[in-house]
Order: C-alpha cells, then structure tokens, then sequence
C-alpha cells in the first residue's frame, strides 16, 4: 500500500525506500537553522564533516560527539526556520541523522532537505520522548515508535518532492530528466 | 484576490491556477551571495550545463566581505572565479558590493511583476516593489542557474490590510514586528501575505521593502505590496520602467484577513530570542546595551540611517556603548556621505562599517561576547545569532536602536527629542 498521494506521472517504479531504524533525538518548536548549525560557520561552506561536529550546539552542547549513524531528530513545529542555508539538512545529514520528523517545517528547509535527499517526515511528534526507537518507513509514511508501541500516519508530502527524494536528490532528478515534469 | 497566483499563473502561461497546484515557472532573475553560491556552484558542476542566461544570475558578494579569514576569502574567490569564467554580467564584489536586498532595487534590477529567486532568505524583499520574490537554498539555485525554471507549490495568501499613518517614531520595522508578533514565526508559512489598504499609500517605498524583508521571519513564502504611484516614482529614479500593472482577481480568494490600524502602532521591540517575541518599545525592559547596530538588508537604506540621525544628531553615544552604522550599499553611503550623515555619527562617537551584512549572523564587524546584549536594526534574534550564545539580541526600529545608543538601555525616541 502506498499510503502517499503520489502524482503519477512524476514517479518512477522502484522499490519504496528501506524502513530505517533509530533512536529519536527529541527538540522543541521553531528550531531555526542557527540552531542547527551556527551562521558564525557559514564561511565553511563546503566543509560538512566540520559542519557537522557543530550540529545543534548552541541548543546542546557536544550533540554530534552523541549521535548515532541512523538517529532522528523529532521536534514539534516550524522546523528549519530561518536561514536560506542549505549547510543545515547537509550538516545532519553528514552527522549521521537519518530523517527528520516534525509536527511542522519552514519552508526553504522543507526543499533544502529533499534537494539533498534527506528525508523529512510531518506527523504529530508530542507522544514520542528522547531515546524512543522508532522505525521510520517512508514509502508509507509511517512512523512507528517500538518504545511505546504505537504507529503515527505521517501527513501527504507532495508527489514531485517524493520523486525528488526518490532519484536521491534534486541533481540527480536534473541530470536525469534535464527538468521538473511537474 | 492574490497578486501573487497572478504573477505566478501568468509566467506559468496558465489560464488558471489555484492554491495547491504544482507549476514550473520560468524565474526573471537568480541571486546567491558569498554562502550560498559556492554550495550552488559546485552542485552545478555536476550538472554538466551551461548557465542559462548570464544577464539574469546576481551574484553579491557581502556576508563576510571585506573577508574576514583566509576560508571567507577563499570562498569569495571561488564565487569570483565562476562569475568571470560564465561572464555573469550581474556580479558585485569589492567597491560594487551591497546588501544584496538593498543593491538589487538601487542597481535597476527588480521591476513589478517579475519572479526572483534568491539563495537567501530575505530575497522576499522585492515583493514590496510588485514582484514575486522568494528565497531558496543552494541546490535549487544551481538548478535556475542551468535551467532557469523552478517549480513552485501555488500559495494560499493571507490580505493584510493596512489603514491609518505612522506617528512620528514608528515605520515599516514595526509594522512588520508587531504583525509577526500577532501571527507568530510559523503565522505565515507556505502563505503569501499580501498587504493592500489605505494606508499603504502612507507608507514610503523603503518602508516597503523593510516590511516585505521580514515576512519570512513570520514564515511566509512572499510578501506583495500593490504597485501605485509611489512604487512608480521610486522605480522611474531609479531607470526602472514599472510598466502596465494589471493585478486582477482571482476566484480563489485570500485565505485569512488581518486588519492592521497604523495609526495607533508605537514603536515595537523584539525581544530574545525570536522575531515574533513582540512589545511595545515603552514595555521593553531597561536592560544594560553594549552594542546596537543600525543597518541591514532590513534597515540599511538612506531613510533609516536619516531617521536615525534625526534622533542623535548632536549627542554622544553613551559611554561603554558601541553604535555601529552600516551604510547598506556604496550607493548608500555615499548619499550618507554627500548628505553629512557620516560626518555626523562620527560626531556622535559611532563606528562607520563598510556595507555588509556583518554582525547580523554574527560574521564579523560586531560579534557579540558571553553576556553582552545588543539592540539592532536587523531582522533575527535567535540564540547565538550575533556571536557567543550567551549573548542577546533585541531587534528594533532605526530611531529606538538610536535613542538607545545614547541612553545605554532601550529606549522610545519620544524620550529624546
């Protein structure tokens, strides 16, 4: 079952995406993309493995030195806010977060995300705590906390963004269909 | 009726569109500036494309420019290398460099009507002059940068209705606070907001553009003011032909309203550590400023470094306290200059920075230490965002962030003068 709304025309058959698995990293509302990686390293652009030593320091200092490779971050609404940077989804992603699940997310984080291929998933986050294991399955859009052992649905993400995250990010889609075939 | 599903369902080539659509849209004009264009730069590389148009790809560098460190350097040289190889007609670096938002509308390059796209968040400026102007990040540049098309989901928009006039002391920066302050930093999200009203013919074009900076800070995709004499006179200075402007209904309608009465708006002050954490600048608290700034890609224009002078003209900053003023463009600064402007904050005891977005994100030209509070004309507040993360930043108009420069504490201008 694909529980998504997809359109159609953009989709190429493939398997869905494999289930992830891992441990929830629980922040709160309005988490904006200073928080995740500080503008004083923006002029460190092209670095992620530096990038990512600093993800979510100012919020929790020696956050990186403690993520597992596969980890989520949760958090609640307005996710990404702020800055244009592209360094925030990179810098998680290169710290070893697997996806991020939120109750709601900025914009221009929302693209950023999926043009680099890290999955982003809306749902009612309030009844999953820190440490929580989660299975996250995106195809689905289905996460399911195996600490409490409950399944939260996930809201529709829009067909041409799933595509995107699909061919594993906007360059490739590009390089592959040389245009956006909304 | 939404200005901005005109603009979007015409350059689409639709008959119709409505909130929700998916559409691809040709873009008039590309911006990315010294930290997002390298990120952009390399994921076009890997395109293998040409660049689509070297007349409409802006490239500004002013984040960290005059460099600050060997890596800025070496990351505006690689912006620089790309502009000269490609033959971007529209790059500005050393003596040609601005604030992006306040050099693209002074350099002729936004007209009404037209969709920008900026590798920056406050690229939602130029709504204020009639154009659909959003920011994105680095990879979706590199796209427009090959193909000159992106896709866009069709916004839903919220009217924001504007009557009354300022008083003396109040303008675009509290506008914009106060209604942030209403609907919240995700108030506006995937929204257009778009302000129409009586009022906004009271309202100067570089107030405008202050107001439409900020809508991102409450969320929003744009911000769109209506093209009217103002907006024509403005751009005719500047070279610009506005051109015919028929923003017409659509069936679909606004999604909300906001009555906003200006008449009675005070001067607003965001407290830390987010824009929408809004008073009234006579409810903010006395706290001790080391440092307040008064410039930006939302306040750096001639009329706000005038609005400020008017309140400081003749005093002296207060002792321990750093004013620092950034011209928001050589354009800027030398009107500043000609004027007296200059001149005069030099009197009153304040650092003049070359134009640059600086101390706002904490670059440079004003970094905050552990337990320093600064008061700022610029357009974030958040944890960090000017330095240390023990450091606070209160965000504010051109006239409090003076008067309180001579007080020391924040402090309503009708104190002063």
């Amino acid at each position: 079952m694909v529980a998504f709304e997809r359109n159609r025309k953009c989709v190429i058959a493939r398997p869905d995406p494999p289930v992830l698995k891992g441990t929830a990293r629980v922040f709160g509302d309005d988490i904006n993309t200073d928080y995740i990686i500080s503008g004083r390293y923006k002029f460190k652009t092209l670095d992620m493995g530096e990038l990512a030593k600093h993800v979510m320091e100012d919020l929790e200092p020696g956050f990186a030195d403690r993520i597992d490779k596969g980890d989520f971050i949760v958090a609640g609404r307005n996710f990404g806010c702020g800055s244009s940077r592209e360094q925030a989804p990179l810098a998680l992603k290169a710290a070893g977060i697997s996806a991020v699940i939120a109750r709601s997310f900025a914009r221009i984080f929302f693209r950023n995300a999926i043009n680099n291929g890290l999955p982003l998933l809306i749902c009612d986050t309030s009844g999953i705590d820190d440490s929580d294991i989660l299975e996250v399955d995106i195809g689905n859009g289905l996460v399911r906390d195996l600490t409490k052992d409950s399944d939260i649905k996930c809201e529709h993400v829009p067909g041409i963004m799933l595509t995107i995250l699909d061919e594993g990010g906007l360059v490739s889609f590009i390089q592959k269909h040389g245009k956006f075939r909304v | 009726m939404s200005g901005s599903r005109v603009i979007l369902r015409e350059k689409a080539g639709r008959k119709s569109i409505k909130p929700g659509d998916f559409i691809e849209v040709p873009v008039d004009l590309v911006l990315a500036n010294d930290v997002t264009a390298p990120l952009a730069i390399e994921e076009f590389g890997k395109l293998n494309m040409g660049v689509f148009n070297k007349e409409k790809i802006v490239l500004v560098l002013d984040h960290f420019t005059p460099n600050r460190d060997v890596a800025s350097a070496e990351q505006c040289l690689f912006v620089r290398e790309f502009a000269n190889e490609n033959e971007i007609s529209h790059f500005y670096d050393g003596g040609n460099a601005g604030i992006e938002h306040v050099l693209l509308p002074e350099e002729g390059l936004i007209s009404p009507g037209m969709i920008v796209v900026g590798g920056d968040s406050h690229t939602c400026t130029y709504g204020a002059l009639g154009a659909f102007s959003t920011g994105m990040g680095s990879t979706d540049i590199a796209a427009l940068m090959a193909t000159g098309k992106t896709w866009f989901r069709v916004p839903e928009a919220i009217n924001v209705v504007v009557n009354g006039k300022f008083r003396k002391w109040v303008g675009g920066k509290d506008l914009i606070l106060y209604l942030i302050g209403k609907i919240g930093v995700d108030g506006a999200t995937y929204y257009s907001l778009e302000f129409t009203g009586n009022g906004i013919e009271n309202i100067d074009v570089e107030a405008r553009l202050t107001i439409a900076n900020m809508v991102v800070e409450a969320g929003a995709k744009n911000g769109l003011f209506p093209v009217d004499k103002k907006t024509i006179a403005y751009l005719s200075q500047l070279g610009v032909d506005s051109g015919e402007i028929a923003v017409e209904a659509d069936e679909y309608g606004y999604s909300g309203v906001i009555e906003l009465d200006i008449s009675n708006l005070t001067p607003m002050v965001a407290l830390p550590s987010l824009p929408s954490n809004v008073i009234s600048v006579e409810e903010a608290p006395r706290v001790k400023l080391d440092q307040v700034v008064i410039g930006s890609c939302t306040n750096g224009r001639i009329s706000d470094l005038r609005e400020a002078l008017e309140v400081i003209s003749g005093m002296r900053v207060s002792k321990g306290l750093r004013l620092i003023v950034i011209p928001g463009s050589p354009r800027v600064y030398r009107q500043a200059l000609n004027e007296g402007i200059i001149e005069n904050f030099l009197e009153v005891g304040a650092v003049i920075s070359p134009p640059t977005c600086g101390p706002c994100l904490g670059g440079h030209m004003g970094v905050l230490a552990a337990g320093e509070k600064a008061l700022s004309t610029t357009n974030r507040n958040f944890v960090g965002r000017m330095g240390h993360i023990e450091s606070e930043v209160y965000l504010c108009n051109p006239a409090v962030a003076a008067a309180s420069a001579l007080t020391g504490t924040i402090t309503d201008p009708a104190e002063i003068i």
